[in-house]
């Protein structure tokens, strides 16, 4: 029961309270780049959440078991991203060989997400709280789940931004930044909240 | 080598965040006291500009299939000597910082200038490059910091002058919001909206020129 408890508070945290995007800005790029359509949000989202889990997994692997017995933690940075950068290139070849539907669904955010900070941010976070195996695991996928909400919101409120008078200086990336700086705003109504038992 | 018009280029035709868009994340999340901002701007200016030397010097040896896995290298291994150097002579710094200072591996900035400028160009000019983008991030993340201290805190310089920084606006008066998430996007969008105004404006001084 304990560790139910702490598994849904990392996941609460994740998703809401301390929602990736709006709370740590982390993976803003693909955030801001991939958002003009609902459609292409939640493929990006999917992507994130099914990278960042299987990433926190073998960054987590690559730590306990290579890094720390060597005592090469300060090889951390290097060795995560070159994990991450393999792994991803790992899923893109598999999924485009076994599963093709998922892949012309998905295969274009792939080699995106190399270069997104979330992913590399998740791995690097998970350390840093001192997770282990299954705390990282949810970590990561529920970590990738607040990015899906994130995005998918702030795709369907800039759909309508679209069609919507406004000065011509804001036009397009800065009226998007404010959007995304009102959501914040809605998200920070989320802190405080915990899980008591 | 253009010197004149590549420092132009960093500074504001294209500059890193204002109008080429890229290094958002750590460009919001860490600018809300000075002593951040400054020391995140120096950090990058260093590893852009030696991720681009070193890019610039083996741009014939690596092999063009595997370049972007060649530059993370060569990125992450100066993030790491930044992130440990940091660690030892400035650990107030490295602990505000936190996360983002491995982070700077995957800044769409240092990436952006490897592949677009540093693959292609001779050594002198990635080298300039590296530096007059650098400045370009910092005087961003400078001009952020003091308007999101200044309204979020009420307060200028902090970390540097003193451990608080100078008061402008007394306690209880300033818009805490800003200091936060919240105020990392509305500040930026506020910035950005202004430069395009800038941009847009019809030059005056051209057309004469012109006409002349």
């Amino acid at each position: 029961m304990e560790m139910f408890t702490t598994l849904f508070s990392i996941a609460l945290g994740a998703i809401l309270v301390n929602n990736f995007i709006f709370a740590q800005f982390l993976g803003i790029c693909p955030f801001m780049g991939v958002s003009k359509k609902v459609d292409t949000a939640m493929g990006m989202g999917v992507a994130v959440i099914f990278v960042m889990g299987v990433a926190s997994v073998f960054t987590w692997l690559v730590n306990e078991f290579l890094l720390v017995p060597f005592h090469l933690e300060f090889m951390q940075t290097i060795a995560f991203i070159l994990v991450i950068a393999a792994l991803v290139q790992f899923i893109e070849m598999f999924l485009q060989k076994s599963v093709p539907a998922l892949y012309s669904a998905l295969g274009i955010y792939l080699p995106l997400i190399t270069t997104n900070c979330a992913v590399l941010g998740v791995a690097l976070l998970n350390i840093q709280n001192g997770y282990n195996f299954i705390e990282s695991l949810v970590y990561g996928v529920t970590g990738g789940i607040g990015f899906l909400v994130a995005i998918v919101l702030f795709a369907s409120v800039r759909e309508r931004l679209e069609f919507s008078d406004c000065p011509k200086s804001f036009e397009g990336f800065p009226i998007a930044l404010i959007t995304a700086g009102l959501l914040a705003l809605c998200f920070m109504g989320f802190s405080g909240l915990k899980v008591v038992w | 080598m253009n010197v004149k018009k590549q420092l132009k280029e960093g500074l504001v035709t294209q500059n890193p965040v204002l109008v080429q868009l890229l290094g958002m994340c750590s460009t919001m999340a860490i600018t809300t006291v000075l002593f951040n901002g400054l020391g995140m701007g120096l950090s990058v200016l260093a590893i852009l500009t030696c991720s681009n030397i070193v890019i610039s010097l083996l741009r014939k040896v690596i092999p063009n299939k595997i370049r972007i896995a060649c530059y993370i290298v060569v990125i992450a291994t100066f993030v790491t000597i930044v992130d440990l150097m940091m660690q030892a002579y400035l650990p107030s710094l490295a602990e505000n910082l936190g996360v983002f200072i491995p982070l700077i591996v995957v800044n769409c900035i240092i990436l952006g200038r490897a592949e677009a400028f540093a693959s292609k160009q001779s050594v002198g000019a990635s080298a300039l490059d590296g530096i007059f983008q650098g400045l370009g991030y910092t005087w961003v993340l400078l001009v952020l910091c003091v308007v999101r201290e200044f309204l979020g805190n009420g307060t200028f310089g902090g970390g540097i002058i003193s451990a608080d920084g100078i008061r402008i606006i007394p306690e209880g008066f300033p818009a805490l919001g800003l200091a936060l998430p919240v105020g990392g996007f509305l500040v930026l969008g506020v910035l950005i909206a202004v430069t395009q105004w800038a941009m847009n404006r019809p030059k005056k001084t051209d057309t004469e020129e012109v006409s002349k």
